[in-house]
């Protein structure tokens, strides 16, 4: 553990510390729930914050994150690293995340298996990349350099995606593990992500599930998607974070807790936020799955012994 | 194949602009180019800059309405995309962009009203810096009070128009129906600043805003007050130093020749 100031040594009102991440459910932090949290102190696992959206120098979202840091435990999920672009990492970016990383101590710091810069222009999307040794090597470099600059695991988020790249030849899922392994970096399980590009991409999601490795899954996330068709009129779906996780969805997460047990677990809900209470029902859903799954792995235990 | 910094450079290029054809490389589950896939990509480019935009400069949205907004906001985004992954600094260009918009040249008051509104999102954001305190000029011998220069808090603006550019911000700020334009009620000057938790914006008349311009650049009480006694005669150097203070906009004041050297007048020392 860290050294860490007394004020962020103070015990949430639920009584957890907000300094280490339980396995419980969390919720993307939006400027609109501020005042909310601070007053009623709502029940919630941790809070995870968009990295980018604190490098502002000061104001209000430093102020309000300061104080809901001291009650919370946090996650720092950054958006802007460009991790898979094939290019060197935009260093003074790295280091404005270190110092959000020192300032903020966040329980858990992760980015994305994608590219979002090229030359000088911030693209502000994810973009995927093809799965072949070059992009292995680059982004392997990237994570290792990211790890050495912040000094602790990274996690890396699997990607959504709507093309795949004729020159791939890892599967997603391997490409992945190898990475893992390769760095020794962390990873974070989106299972929204993987039910959209399981159908995106004619893959089995079941399969998809079977061949991720679950060891280094340190955080999952869970959010809604939109709906479209491709060319061939084949199930498109949109990762747009803009409403309920859809059953499919709990189905996939149910099953990767039962096999793995609980994990911390955020409600990415990022367009067309709803009222804390709605954001807060996905949360205590996710809660109620893992409180599930430990009392069946329970079970089990207990007649196997 | 070439290598993937080019073929991340055609991808990025035809995400920018529709006259560039999707990268062939990106197929579907059948191994065939999808034109609808990869336009998901150039949505989400789009739209996420647009929505930007829409977040940093909602009067200029309620001024020209929603459709017309995300049409001029993409053509912007086009010509001058994010330069930073810190989405909060995006849209500096805009208004520029809108006072030179051919088409809106029928309404030139947009520009700086989306000037005011880039001042409030940049002070939102500004770092921190503690007011000076009256005490600290104590030290500070009376003969030599008009040398003193000021360092003002970081998020401090001033924007100028020679239309009611404040009005027509406060009018159309809120849910409302707006009242009606009067453009030839006048130019303001804009104070747009956060001393403390939250942003304010407040008129200011000409010489005051000159004072505190100069002020701004390095400029000596006495050279500041000067400038705005030039342009009014009936400006009232101890009254507007009053205010200042009391705004608490003064962050460190010192005496630019001989600087501060005792421990008493080290207080004042630029922050």
């Amino acid at each position: 553990m860290r050294e860490r100031s007394n004020s962020l040594r103070r015990d949430a009102g639920t009584g957890s510390s907000p300094d280490t991440l339980r396995a419980r459910a969390g919720v993307g932090l939006k400027p609109a729930h501020y005042q909310r949290i601070l007053e009623s102190r709502p029940d919630v696992g941790f809070f995870e914050v968009h990295a980018e959206n604190y490098m502002g120098e000061g104001g209000p979202p430093h102020r309000y994150l300061s104080e809901i840091r001291c009650h919370y435990a946090l996650s720092l999920h950054g958006v802007g690293l460009s991790i898979g672009a094939a290019r060197p990492l935009d260093r003074e970016h790295l280091l404005r995340l270190a110092a959000l990383v020192r300032r903020y101590q966040p329980a858990l710091v992760s980015e994305h298996l994608a590219w979002s810069s090229h030359g000088a222009t911030f693209l502000n999307d994810l973009l995927p990349v093809p799965y072949t040794a070059e992009t292995l090597g680059l982004v392997c470099g990237h994570i290792d350099q990211v790890q050495e600059t912040l000094g602790r695991q990274l996690l890396l988020e699997n990607p959504s995606t709507y093309v795949a790249f004729a020159e791939s030849d890892w599967s997603e899922t391997g490409f992945i593990a190898e990475v893992a392994r390769r760095c020794g970096c962390a990873l974070l399980l989106d299972v929204n992500n993987v039910h959209v590009s399981c159908t995106n991409q004619g893959w089995d999601p079941q399969r998809y599930l079977d061949e991720f490795p679950l060891s280094p899954v340190r955080e999952i996330h869970l959010a809604g998607h939109a709906s479209d068709a491709d060319a061939a009129d084949r199930p498109l779906l949109i990762d747009s974070h803009d409403r309920e996780v859809c059953d499919t969805v709990w189905g996939l997460y149910a099953r990767v807790i039962g096999d793995f047990g609980p994990i911390p677990t955020l409600i990415e809900w990022d367009q067309c936020l709803p009222a804390w209470e709605t954001l807060h029902g996905q949360a205590l859903r996710a809660e109620a799955l893992m409180n599930d799954s430990a009392s069946i792995r329970e079970r089990v235990r207990a007649t196997a012994g | 194949m070439p290598p993937l910094a080019e073929r991340q450079g055609a991808f990025a290029a035809a995400l920018l602009d529709p006259r560039w054809s999707m990268p062939p490389e990106c197929i579907d589950p059948s191994g065939r180019p999808d034109m609808r896939r990869f336009a998901v990509y150039r949505n989400n480019v789009a739209s996420s800059l647009i929505e930007a935009l829409e977040a940093a400069y909602p009067v200029v949205r309620r001024l020209v309405g929603e459709e017309y907004f995300r049409a001029v906001a993409g053509l912007h985004a086009l010509a001058d995309p994010p330069r930073s992954p810190i989405m909060l600094h995006y849209g500096k260009g805009f208004p520029e962009f809108l006072a030179r918009f051919e088409p809106l040249s029928s309404h030139p008051y947009l520009g700086d009203v989306a000037r005011i509104e880039r001042a409030w999102i940049e002070a939102y954001h500004a770092a921190e810096a503690e007011p000076l305190q009256p005490e600290a000029f104590a030290s500070i011998p009376a003969h030599r009070v008009a040398d003193l220069h000021f360092t003002l808090h970081p998020s401090m603006r001033l924007v100028r128009s020679v239309f009611p550019a404040l009005t027509i911000w406060h009018a159309n700020r809120l849910e409302q129906s707006p009242s009606p334009l009067d453009l030839d009620s006048g130019g303001q000057e804009a104070l747009i600043a956060r001393p403390a938790a939250e942003v304010e914006v407040r008129l200011v008349p000409p010489d005051g805003a000159l004072f505190l311009q100069r002020l701004a650049r390095g400029d000596s009480l006495a050279e500041a007050a000067a400038a705005a006694t030039a342009v009014s005669e009936s400006f009232d150097l101890t009254q507007h130093l009053a205010a200042l203070l009391e705004s608490g906009l003064i962050t460190g004041a010192r005496l630019r020749r001989r600087r501060p050297t005792s421990a008493r007048k080290r207080s004042l020392a630029c922050r």
